[in-house]
């Protein structure tokens, strides 16, 4: 054999392994779908009122295809599906992909990897917005929109003000770690203050609103989320192989064409609307966009192309899961999920801590 | 590609760093940038790269003002070796130097690029390694992926910052040899900034010296490297030796040795 076909050969060796690195990659998001699918039904049709397996998807199918609607009587069990569990559980569906993906991201661009959804002081923000429409009734949109609307206002407010001000010393990842930690005590203070001078019960209401539920699900705001969600979620994965070249380095990767600073600002936008989407209609659930994208890492490795969409994909697992898990698990009481997400998140974190022993690379 | 540079002036706040450059280098040139710490070298790759923006000047790359070139147009035109690069999260090799593509593919890479991908990989000696991690391999192996990186760009020009600085001797000179390799058998151009004179005076075929913002000299290893600019540029005093027509620099002591206070201990 010719010296040039052994360097032919060996370097088809090292495509078929690359091929095959690929191929593994794909499947782990291809096989994550249909988890997620059956999730779901599994999802509904646990809870204290009993629903079988069979009957989620029935009723699914009898919405999905209208023709049979009429000719079925919408049982007990299908108003408890569709109006009650299936939008709880699509909602978290919608908001696991939300934190997931923006939590990977935000990782990232923001070159730490603690960063969360919330680095940017969303959650405070959305915080400080809800308090005033409940305690003070003060609002942008009225009527059932008050609270939401604020919390989503002041969320992209703060990261909007964030960006403003970083990008005025290079749009660099520590003056927006820094701005939004200075935001964030600044609208917890503002928060405190608030609520420091407002009527218990409408305290007590706010208080609540911060900590992340489900509960508030309905078809009309999914119907809001989803796009957002959605076309977020387009947006990040286009931005992905991006983010892979600049995780070498911003000198690394404008030397390659990248514009660091236009997809830093361009990935924080769309993860600031994303996340303050779901937050302005969930409050704050944690430790889902930190732990889901560092569970993927660990089976897939660090490629966002694929780490993107399926920290999403992982992210509404974990997220069902816990919210599975505080609906039954004091049943009839149902916990709001953003206290269940910190008792599985804390573990699972130490966990993927130690068995990195040593620094998350 | 034929580089120009002209009257090429940059400055941070309160310092200048560049005093009007003025270069004109040949397609297929090793070109070694020499001088002193803060004289300038790195900045002149890093406006070259157009990674700094020059306060007044023009870089022409073929006749074409570099400025009247997107990044995209200069990523393709411009291989650039940083003196190391840190992954926060490690990639794998084979997709760190699939990065190199980047400028040729627009969102997914093509069986093309893979090939190119591939082979770059076999000739720098990096085929058992293509599925590893980056931040796993040592000083000298994440060196060589950069170095495969820049080639799988395909660049006319590769720009090297300090290339073997963190390495030990074996691997300086397996760098450089890669270098040398590669501009022959591709016929592109190099520029490189090194501190060590010796590997400069080896594998250079044009050596700038810079002192404080400007080029001292230029020229030929064998004209640049006299005892005189030695201690000129770098104020120490050197022995030149020549062996088997490479020159080589053996540093004696510094010019002003006697002002450093003895007490310090340093000579």
């Amino acid at each position: 054999m010719s010296s040039v076909d052994a360097l032919r050969n060996h370097s088809q060796n090292i495509k078929d392994a690359y091929e095959k690195h690929r191929l593994r990659k794909r499947l782990f998001i291809i096989a994550l779908i249909p988890v997620v699918i059956v999730l779901i039904g599994l999802a509904v049709a646990f809870g204290s009122a009993d629903i079988s397996f069979a009957d989620v998807y029935k009723t699914l199918f009898r919405k999905l295809i209208p023709g049979l609607a009429n000719a079925a009587n919408a049982g007990n069990s299908e108003i408890i599906i569709w109006k009650l569990r299936l939008p709880r559980i699509i909602m978290g569906v919608l908001a696991g992909i939300a934190l997931g993906s923006a939590g990977a991201t935000m990782q990232v661009v923001l070159k730490n990897p603690l960063a969360d959804p919330y680095m940017l002081g969303i959650s405070s923000a959305a915080g400080f917005g809800a308090s005033l429409a409940i305690i003070l009734g003060v609002g942008v949109l009225g009527g059932s929109y008050l609270i939401i609307g604020n919390a989503f206002i002041f969320s992209v407010l703060s990261s909007g003000l964030i960006l403003a001000i970083s990008g005025r010393r290079g749009a660099s990842p520590e003056s927006m770690v820094l701005t939004g930690l200075a935001l964030l005590f600044f609208f917890q203070a503002m928060t405190t203050i608030i609520q420091y001078f407002g009527d218990s019960e409408a305290v007590k209401a706010a208080v609540f609103w911060t900590v992340g539920d489900l509960g508030k699900a309905d078809w009309n705001k999914i119907s809001i989320t989803a796009p957002i969600v959605f076309v977020g979620e387009i947006l990040l994965i286009w931005k992905s192989g991006d983010l892979n070249i600049m995780n070498t380095g911003d000198a690394s990767a404008k030397s390659l064409g990248i514009n660091v600073q236009g997809t830093r600002i361009f990935t924080m936008v769309v993860c600031t609307i994303m996340v303050a989407g779901i937050v302005s209609f969930t409050g704050t659930i944690g430790f889902i966009g930190l732990v889901a994208p560092h569970l993927v890492r660990m089976i897939i490795g660090n490629d966002n192309r694929i780490l993107v969409p399926a920290a999403g994909l992982v992210g509404a697992v974990l997220l069902v899961l816990a919210d599975t898990i505080a609906r039954t698990i004091m049943s009839p009481v149902i916990l709001p999920v953003g206290a269940v997400t910190a008792f599985l998140g804390v573990p699972l974190f130490i966990y993927l801590i130690m068995k990195k022993n040593g620094g998350l690379s | 590609m034929r580089v120009k540079v002209e009257d090429l002036y940059f400055s941070y706040p309160g310092k200048d760093v560049l005093k009007g450059i003025n270069l004109d280098l040949k397609e297929t040139d090793i070109v070694c940038v020499l001088g002193p710490n803060g004289s300038g070298k790195s900045t002149l790759v890093k406006c070259i790269e157009g990674l700094q923006p020059p306060q007044s000047g023009n870089i022409i790359f073929d006749g074409t003002n570099s400025s009247k070139l997107s990044r995209i147009e200069i990523a393709r035109l411009i291989g650039y070796v940083p003196q190391s690069s840190s992954q926060l999260f490690s990639a794998s090799v084979f997709d760190t130097v699939m990065m190199g593509r980047k400028p040729h593919y627009s969102w997914r890479c093509s069986d093309d690029d893979i090939d190119i991908v591939a082979d770059v990989l076999e000739q720098m000696g990096l085929a058992n390694l293509s599925m590893n991690e980056y931040n796993c391999l040592s000083g000298g192996q994440q060196q060589r992926v950069l170095i495969a990186r820049a080639l799988a760009q395909q660049p006319e020009l590769l720009l090297l910052d300090e290339p073997t600085s963190a390495l030990d001797i074996a691997h300086q000179l397996e760098v450089m040899e890669i270098i040398h390799n590669s501009v022959h058998k591709r016929g592109i151009g190099v520029l490189m900034v090194i501190h060590d004179l010796n590997l400069a005076s080896r594998y250079a075929d044009k050596i700038i010296m810079m002192k404080d913002g400007i080029v001292f000299a230029c020229g030929a290893p064998e004209e640049i490297f006299t005892k005189e600019n030695i201690e000129e540029v770098y104020g120490v005093e050197a022995n030149i030796f020549s062996h088997e027509g490479i020159l080589s620099v053996i540093p004696v002591r510094r010019s002003d040795a006697k002002l450093v206070p003895e007490s310090l201990g340093i000579f």
